[in-house]
């Protein structure tokens, strides 16, 4: 008997198209199941049957059968008697899955003593030891803290004990790594198969990303639609696939395998359209505005992009890469350092400069919902630059100029007329990428412009950036967390580490001969849409410190496999090699 | 749903809101029958009949709400006093929303210093005492159908524009401002055009609430005698002219005390109703 068998399931609500069409599959004990599919293909729904926590309005029909029990429309009661002591769930946001209000240890104590699991003595007991086996770091101090304290890893390490403390037979984590760093990813992932391999416990993971399943799952199902469309082992899908929803998927992920943009590069003794020298930006820490002390976001950082070229801004969140692009653009303050746009000093907050050097520097934002105006039309906001900027001539041709950027950026003129939230996320990031090229920019800050978007969304929106580039030979600075992304659109790639230049390097040399030890643990974090590569055991780097106290000398030292005494005192300056510049005092010795 | 709703579309979604449909059916209702009523009565609201006073209500000769103690026709009496009620209503909001929406988007929006003291008028404007403040003002100007409007609009533009801040401060950090601001948008127009039109869905409801607070304000001063005068009247004086003949006759307390109380669950309800309709928890339904 499986451990888990669903026959059947389909899921609707009032007034929609069913969300989940008649769902088959079985986990057996102990075994990993990958659940992949884009967005709204009904991956949390499954879940979220399996759990019992669909809202009161959906209506669920079929079998989930837990253990050779039905569990679908069963009572909260009994559903709680399974929850817990017999499956756990993990979400993607540690966020708002955690009481903000409760201490982490608390947390953890109610969910024993709920389900009667320890008494008011051996809680917390219970709760440390489940905490240090999830690898929390100085685990009696985060038991007293509250969520808010931890970083976004930690947080979600802490669900992980959340969901496993009951010791469950099965759990499920429904995109458990998504809202992470890569390199906080790969520990996560490390985290569960050992979890998963020391507790035998079977687990069921929702991702959208093949290269989570390649090396964590060893059968996967794949949806599209709320169906079913394919399933089997992990390494015959990977090696066979026969959907063509899965093959779309796995050519998107291997995309990066054979698609470099070095080699096409223009020529670069043009003049630069940006020059930045020694930039720092800082902030006044809020509650510490009295002690003026300040949070350096960027340091002594110096980058020059030249006409036609993509640079990539990579790092972790915290690194500084959307306080260096906010400052170019003019939305922060700069504080030392100069930039220069066009030979024209790029200075002051963005209300003080010239209509001339704003439009040169357009920038497109990560949340495209966010980005646009609720309450404006697809057409209004197309147009608005020009309002400001040309008045006379959008009065006159205010029709003609929209219809024309619908086209360039691949959208259907009927859409003129909707409001954003009547588009979908890949419809409304090509309207702010219309928005930004309607003033003919120089340059285009893309901010993580692609992250919040599907695998085959973004790549037509790569695409759509390519081609507006070759077409009109603009620049692009490319803000992102993801390798993948890097590969596909860059020329070079800038590694920024708590707002200091790592290594700025063309891609390709950057991806096959890393310089700097950090670039090779970031490459190293990725995971690879591949079962036959298996898992890269990459050293665990741990929590990135504080930006408030950066660690003296190389800021990298603390997390650094090839740190020698030299690495905590001096800082490095950054070296040229062939095709790339590195910060390491071993980047010429080390061969990475 | 997002904070920023957009016109057509709260129309189209509002109307399957069952309690905005029936008040707002009603305070309609109510608004068209306190203009055409008085038209189509043979009285007039201050001729006055003393073979005719209390008369209790009747058919004969068209009383049918009666007549008060000087032989005034109360059905036209009391559609007088709801135009009033609901004119003050109408006008206490209008002013509300344009001071309160105004000062408190360009409170909000520009920050530091000036919102500092922008923000701390208001609180100025809070600490004076309202009834001190409208008796003061009586005494000083005669007494004056328009000083009860500005009395009251004064007084509920400061919540409108607290309320307004706060929203601003939290709608200029979004994106699609920072991208405005990129665009080169002036700040007087990110304001109008990008803060304001996103704050509707929060103005509507906060209006709709304020609006049965006006009347109370209005209805509680005639109650005192410090508001609309003789032969002026609103819901709020008729109401207080029949408690002083509550026992002969109880219709001239009763008719107009329903009339203010329907109109004011209306409000309410429909404020409610609104204030549901743009709960982001709504949006499940």
């Amino acid at each position: 008997m499986s451990l888990l068998e669903i026959s059947g399931l389909s899921i609707s609500y009032p007034g929609s198209a069913a969300v989940l069409d008649r769902l088959s599959f079985a986990i057996e004990r102990g075994e990993s199941l990958g659940l992949v599919g884009e967005s709204g293909s009904g991956k949390t729904q499954t879940a979220l049957a399996i759990m019992g926590l669909l809202p009161t309005n959906a209506r669920a029909t079929g079998g989930v059968v837990f253990d050779g029990k039905e569990l679908l429309g069963r009572s909260e009661r009994t559903l709680n008697l399974y929850r817990t002591r017999h499956m756990g769930i993990v979400f993607q946001d540690p966020m708002s899955a955690l009481n903000p209000y409760v201490r982490i240890g608390d947390q953890l104590n109610r969910i024993l003593l709920e389900h009667g699991l320890a008494g008011d003595d051996e809680a917390d007991s219970r709760s440390l030891e489940m905490l240090r086996l999830v690898g929390l770091p100085d685990v009696e101090r985060q038991f007293r803290s509250y969520p808010h304290q931890l970083s976004g890893g930690m947080r979600q390490r802490v669900m992980i004990a959340a969901a496993l403390i009951g010791k469950p037979d099965l759990l499920i984590a429904d995109e458990p790594t998504t809202a992470l760093d890569v390199t906080v990813q790969a520990q996560i992932l490390g985290l569960l198969r050992g979890l998963r391999h020391d507790l035998n416990t079977a687990l069921l993971l929702i991702t959208h990303d093949l290269g989570v399943v390649a090396g964590n799952c060893e059968r996967m199902i794949v949806l599209k639609d709320g169906k079913l469309v394919e399933e089997g082992m992990t390494p015959e899908i990977f090696a066979e696939p026969v959907h063509p929803v899965t093959r779309a998927m796995l050519a998107a992920a291997r995309r990066s395998d054979f698609l470099t943009r070095s080699q096409e590069r223009t020529p670069n003794d043009q003049k630069p359209v940006l020059e930045i020298e020694s930039l720092a930006v800082s902030y006044a820490v809020p509650g510490e505005r009295r002690s003026r002390k300040r949070l350096s976001a960027v340091r002594q950082l110096g980058i020059t992009i030249a006409p036609g070229e993509t640079v990539a801004l990579v790092g972790e969140s915290g690194a500084g890469k959307t306080s260096l692009a906010r400052a170019i653009v003019g939305l922060l303050p700069v504080q030392r350092g100069k930039m220069v746009l066009l030979g024209k000093p790029l200075t002051g907050r963005v209300e003080s400069r010239s209509n001339a050097l704003r439009r040169d520097v357009q920038m497109v934002f990560q949340d495209p919902a966010g980005s646009l105006n609720p309450a404006m039309r697809v057409d209004d906001i197309i147009a608005e630059p020009l309002t400001v900027h040309e008045p006379d001539k959008i009065k006159a041709d205010k029709q003609e100029i929209v219809a024309a950027m619908l086209r360039r950026v691949g959208l259907d003129d009927a859409l003129k007329k909707r409001f954003p939230h009547e588009l979908s996320g890949g419809q409304a990031q090509r309207v702010a990428i219309a928005r930004a090229l309607v003033l003919k920019p120089k340059i285009l800050i893309c901010d993580e412009a692609v992250a919040a978007l599907d695998g085959s969304i973004r790549q037509d929106i790569l695409e759509l950036l390519r081609a507006e580039q070759q077409q009109s030979g603009l620049s692009l600075l490319f803000i992102t967390h993801d390798l993948t992304t890097v590969r596909q659109i860059s020329h070079r790639v800038l590694v920024m580490y708590l707002g200091r230049l790592c290594e700025l390097a063309d891609t390709e040399s950057l991806f096959m001969r890393p310089k700097h030890p950090y670039t090779k643990a970031l490459l190293d974090a990725v995971p690879i849409a591949d079962p036959a590569v298996g898992i890269i055991v990459s050293s665990d780097l741990g929590e990135a410190p504080s930006m408030l106290q950066p660690p003296s000398g190389c800021a990298f030292h603390p997390r650094c496999p090839y740190s020698i005494l030299r690495c905590s005192d001096d800082l490095p300056e950054l070296q040229d090699f062939n095709k790339s510049s590195a910060a390491c005092h071993r980047a010429a010795e080390l061969a990475l | 749903m997002n904070t920023g709703l957009v016109l057509p579309q709260i129309w189209k979604e509002i109307r399957r809101s069952r309690s905005i449909t029936i008040c707002g059916g009603i305070l309609v209702f109510v608004a068209v029958l306190a203009v055409m009523g008085p038209l189509m009565s043979p009285h007039s609201y201050l001729t006055t009949d003393f073979d005719g006073r209390l008369i209790a209500p009747t058919l004969s000769n068209f009383h049918i709400f009666g007549t008060d103690d000087l032989g005034r026709d109360l059905f036209v009496r009391t559609l007088m006093g709801g135009q009033i009620t609901l004119l003050v209503a109408v006008i206490a909001s209008i002013v509300s929303l344009v001071i309160g929406v105004a000062y408190g988007a360009v409170a909000g929006y520009v920050g530091g210093h000036i919102d500092a003291i922008m923000m701390r008028a208001v609180d100025a404007l809070y600490a004076l005492p309202f009834i001190f403040l409208v008796i003061l003002l009586m005494v000083v100007f005669e007494r004056n159908f328009l000083l009860i409007f500005v009395a009251i609009g004064a007084i509920n533009w400061l919540d409108m524009a607290r309320i307004v801040r706060g929203q601003t401060i939290s709608l200029k950090q979004r994106e699609f401002v920072d991208a405005a601001k990129l665009i080169g948008v002036p700040a007087w127009r990110i304001i109008f055009r990008h803060i304001t039109p996103n704050l509707l869905g929060v103005v509507i409801v906060y209006v709709t609430l304020t609006i049965p607070q006006a009347i109370l304000v209005e209805s509680f001063l005639s109650f005192l005698g410090l508001g609309v005068q003789e032969p002026q009247t609103s819901l709020g004086a008729l109401v207080n002219g029949g408690v002083s003949h509550m026992e002969q006759a109880p219709w001239m307390l009763l008719i107009p005390a329903v009339l203010l109380a329907v109109v004011l669950l209306c409000f309410n309800f429909l404020g409610d109703g609104l204030r549901d309709f743009f709960d982001p928890r709504q949006e499940a339904k």
